[in-house]
């Protein structure tokens, strides 16, 4: 195959040119598509609970990833100021995950437990009320929607399709733990999860 | 990572290599016709085609590059699921850099680890870590000034849910604290809860309904009594707090005195010894004790 050939085939050279600029692709990426079906949740995940569903899709609504990450980097500094870095096998329930990649606000994937509901709730109708010199808005519409439980089922349903191990004891449970819940509650619900089953152990 | 994928990702990588490397030598070379000749096509009836071979410099940086693929592959994780001489990884890494800062923080901490809380609290160095480990864990709740906010504690004052000795300022840090004051809004009912919220604004001096006052204190002393004292002047041990003082956790209006009483209170502090370890403990409890401060008396202001 000869330069003049080459260039004389526009087909050809399109095709030629596709091959040598998908290698990088088929490299760094399709391999990674197919190990993110192998990796295993880290011990004592398990899908979400119907409130804390509920509470990640009130999560992307309202944007709280445009300022807070999910994603505690392999470096000290975040390690020291926020727990054991993150591992993939946290994310397995995660559709999408809530890495994120912009930190006006701190990093979220270790705040489960590390402050009250009480606290939690205060500063999400009212940031400034706890933190004067936070910048974050509040949410007071939050407490004022309640969750519906026929939503947090089907999208239950969509998951299990997907794969994520729900059972119909879980999708029968639904109802008792949403019902009379504001959104408020499910987000706060969700929070607290976050990180619960992070590796413990300090770092090797 | 499967053998598949694994070779899959291997030969593309050693492949591409070699194919660029062929690449430029095959276009290093200078073809028949010579430096600075054409490379004889004609395009658009008098476009034509310099034949140059690649300057020596860029030839250079080409080999160089791949010389530096060659020898970053061999030692760092990039071959499938060949891990690399150097066996390399990002928690490894991690891990070394949070030894080494723990080493230098050892330092730091050593010079006060066999000082008293007292001796901390009277310490500038230690007061500047302290007031730094108060900042990044404990501001949320208490203010960066330390003057809390509705249901978490001022800690300017010197009033203490849970006593202001050195060591029970430590023990809330390290094992945390849950306050619990119970509803009583059905077993007092609401007219109880009037009553028994007007004797607890007199017992702080305030103007309370007399009558009601009175009613009040006779319900204070069969229910509240068992936690708060009779004086009213609350159980340390408890986290009762003291009610004959002008301090109020949650508001001390009388309306948010009958919310406190109709639906009780839990204040929860987390115990932060899993997190902060031992010894910024210390150092933050020394810089909180630093800022304790007794209050003007009712009436006058601070």
């Amino acid at each position: 195959m000869n330069h003049a050939l080459i260039e004389k085939n526009i087909g050809l050279m399109a095709v030629l040119t596709l091959l040598v600029i998908s290698i990088g692709g088929l490299v760094e990426i399709v391999p990674l598509m197919f190990q993110a079906q192998v990796i295993e949740p880290v011990p004592g995940l398990k899908p979400y609970p119907p409130l804390a569903l509920a509470g990640r899709d009130i999560y992307v609504r309202e944007g709280c990833y445009n300022c807070h990450s999910q994603m505690v980097r392999a470096l000290a500094s975040d390690v020291q100021r926020y727990g054991h870095y993150s591992v993939a096998g946290e994310s397995v329930y995660d559709r999408p995950f809530q890495w994120g990649s912009k930190r006006t606000g701190p990093d979220l994937a270790r705040i489960g437990g590390r402050y009250s509901d009480a606290w939690q709730r205060v500063h999400l109708l009212d940031p400034r009320s706890v933190v004067p010199e936070s910048n974050m808005p509040g949410f007071p519409w939050l407490a004022k929607a309640q969750v519906s439980a026929a939503e947090v089922e089907s999208h239950m349903r969509g998951l299990a399709r997907l794969g994520d191990p729900y059972s119909e004891a879980d999708f029968a449970s639904v109802a008792a733990a949403v019902n009379g819940k504001t959104e408020l509650d499910a987000l706060i619900a969700y929070l607290q999860g976050l990180g619960k089953f992070a590796p413990k152990e300090t770092p090797p | 990572m499967s053998t598949f994928w694994s070779l899959f990702i291997v030969v593309l990588t050693l492949g591409s290599i070699a194919a660029l490397v062929w690449l430029l030598l095959a276009t290093a070379r200078a073809k028949a016709g010579g430096a600075g000749q054409t490379t004889g096509h004609t395009w658009d009836e008098d476009l034509t085609e310099l034949n140059h071979p690649l300057p020596l410099w860029w030839l250079g940086l080409f080999l160089l590059t791949v010389v530096f693929g060659a020898l970053y592959l061999a030692f760092y994780p990039g071959l499938g699921a060949n891990a690399g001489m150097l066996g390399w990884t990002s928690g490894k890494e991690v891990g070394a850099d949070l030894a080494a800062a723990n080493r230098k923080l050892e330092s730091l901490f050593a010079q006060f680890r066999d000082l008293p809380l007292e001796a901390l609290a009277n310490d500038p160095k230690a007061l500047d870590v302290g007031h730094n480990v108060f900042a990044n864990n404990c501001a949320a709740c208490h203010g960066s000034d330390a003057r809390g906010a509705k249901g978490y504690p001022n800690l300017t004052d010197d009033d203490w849910l849970y006593g202001g000795a050195p060591e029970a300022v430590l023990t809330s840090i390290l094992r945390g604290r849950n306050g619990v004051m119970p509803p009583l809004g059905a077993a007092l009912g609401e007219a109880g809860v009037e009553e028994v919220a007007n004797y607890v604004l007199s017992l702080s001096g305030r103007k309370a309904d007399e009558k009601l006052a009175a009613a009040g204190k006779a319900r204070y002393l069969t229910v509240c009594v068992a936690c708060h004292g009779a004086d009213g002047k609350g159980n340390p041990l408890i986290g009762a707090p003291n009610l004959t003082d002008d301090i109020w956790l949650y508001g001390g209006s009388l309306d948010e005195i009958k919310t406190s009483i109709r639906n009780g209170r839990s204040g929860q502090m987390p115990a932060w010894e899993p997190v902060l370890g031992k010894d910024r403990a210390r150092l933050v409890a020394a810089w909180v004790l630093a800022q304790s401060k007794p209050v003007a008396p009712a009436g006058q202001a601070p």
